[in-house]
């Protein structure tokens, strides 16, 4: 118990760190809440599957400079995101806006689900309706009965 | 009730069939949203005389041209190197550089070193252009008409093979449309 509060707390001192490296000066509280938002949102082209927040390559600080930069000039969320989707597509933002070119990504998740209960109910009413047995004719109450005897008497 | 046993086979040949064209796609390749918009303007020094510009104007010239974006430190870009070499000697189409994220004393020993193929480079020591461009893999290989448009961007070294099946039919489509 006692090491995994420390790995915990140590996990929480790494984030705080991590953070720290990458200071950018904001005016205001809530600038800096945005600049976190935004880099985390925006994916770092170079080594695809990390956040702008997460990765410390050339390109990542570059694109985290011109957050930081076009926040201090006033220019509003949509404004960067914007202009991050003109220059490098919809692939930058880890939340796909809805097209058609995405649909199957939003609604697949939800049509494979509703496929699995289909199947799902299609199996446990197979399985009830199986599951109410006929009951032995006098044929094979006879057979079972024999059965019994014999096991019991070789053993 | 036969039909039961086939299911899984049909799901074998439909999740090979998904595999196979799955692992042809290069995942890092990022479809440009530059493509057929007007390039980007900019201009930067010059990477052999600093106190001249070069911008989207003298990429233009009313020719088509090739814009390549390179780095002293980019290994892949040694690996085009030849090619692109090969390709300025024959003067099919104009080369221009975009020397990306580099000091300019490498990029220019580079250059002496490995032979310049490069009409002129622009010297973006910050990669704000490369922003502009879209730039997030050197090198790559932008392909622009006459008129200033992006028509076509290749990621990644040029290869004699990339250039005889893709850019140079394209580059030949758009020498047609202006001359």
């Amino acid at each position: 118990m006692r090491k995994w509060l420390a790995a915990m707390l140590l996990l929480g001192f790494h984030g705080i760190a991590a953070a720290a490296i990458s200071s950018y000066q904001f005016d205001t509280a809530e600038q800096e809440a945005r600049f976190n938002q935004l880099s985390q949102e925006l994916r770092c082209l170079v080594c695809q599957n990390q956040n702008l927040a997460d990765s410390n390559a050339g390109l990542a600080l570059d694109l985290r400079r011109q957050i930081h930069e076009m926040i201090l000039a006033g220019k509003t969320d949509a404004d960067i995101v914007n202009f991050m989707t003109e220059r490098y597509g919809d692939f930058v933002l880890y939340r796909p806006p809805l097209r058609g070119s995405t649909l199957v990504l939003w609604v697949g998740p939800f049509l494979l689900l509703l496929g699995g209960a289909v199947v799902l109910t299609l199996i446990v009413r197979r399985r009830m309706a199986a599951g109410e047995e006929a009951p032995l004719s006098d044929e094979e109450r006879q057979r079972l009965e024999t059965m019994v005897r014999e096991r019991g008497e070789k053993q | 009730m036969k039909m039961r046993y086939l299911i899984p086979l049909v799901i074998f040949a439909a999740l090979v069939g998904l595999f196979a064209v799955g692992l042809r796609l290069d995942p890092r390749a990022v479809p440009s949203p530059l493509i057929d918009k007007p390039a980007p303007a900019f201009a930067l020094p010059q990477l052999h005389s600093p106190e001249t510009t070069l911008g989207r104007a003298d990429l233009m010239q009313n020719k088509v041209s090739l814009f390549n974006v390179w780095a002293s430190w980019c290994v892949a870009c040694r690996q085009e190197h030849p090619f692109l070499m090969q390709l300025s000697r024959g003067g099919e189409v104009p080369i221009y550089g975009l020397n990306y994220k580099d000091e300019r004393a490498d990029a220019l020993a580079w250059l002496q070193r490995h032979g310049n193929p490069y009409r002129a480079s622009a010297f973006d020591y910050e990669g704000r252009v490369g922003i502009d461009w879209g730039v997030y893999g050197v090198p790559e290989t932008f392909v622009v008409d006459a008129q200033g448009t992006i028509r076509y961007k290749h990621i990644g070294p040029l290869t004699p093979q990339v250039w005889r099946d893709t850019i140079q039919p394209i580059v030949h489509q758009l020498q047609g449309k202006t001359s």
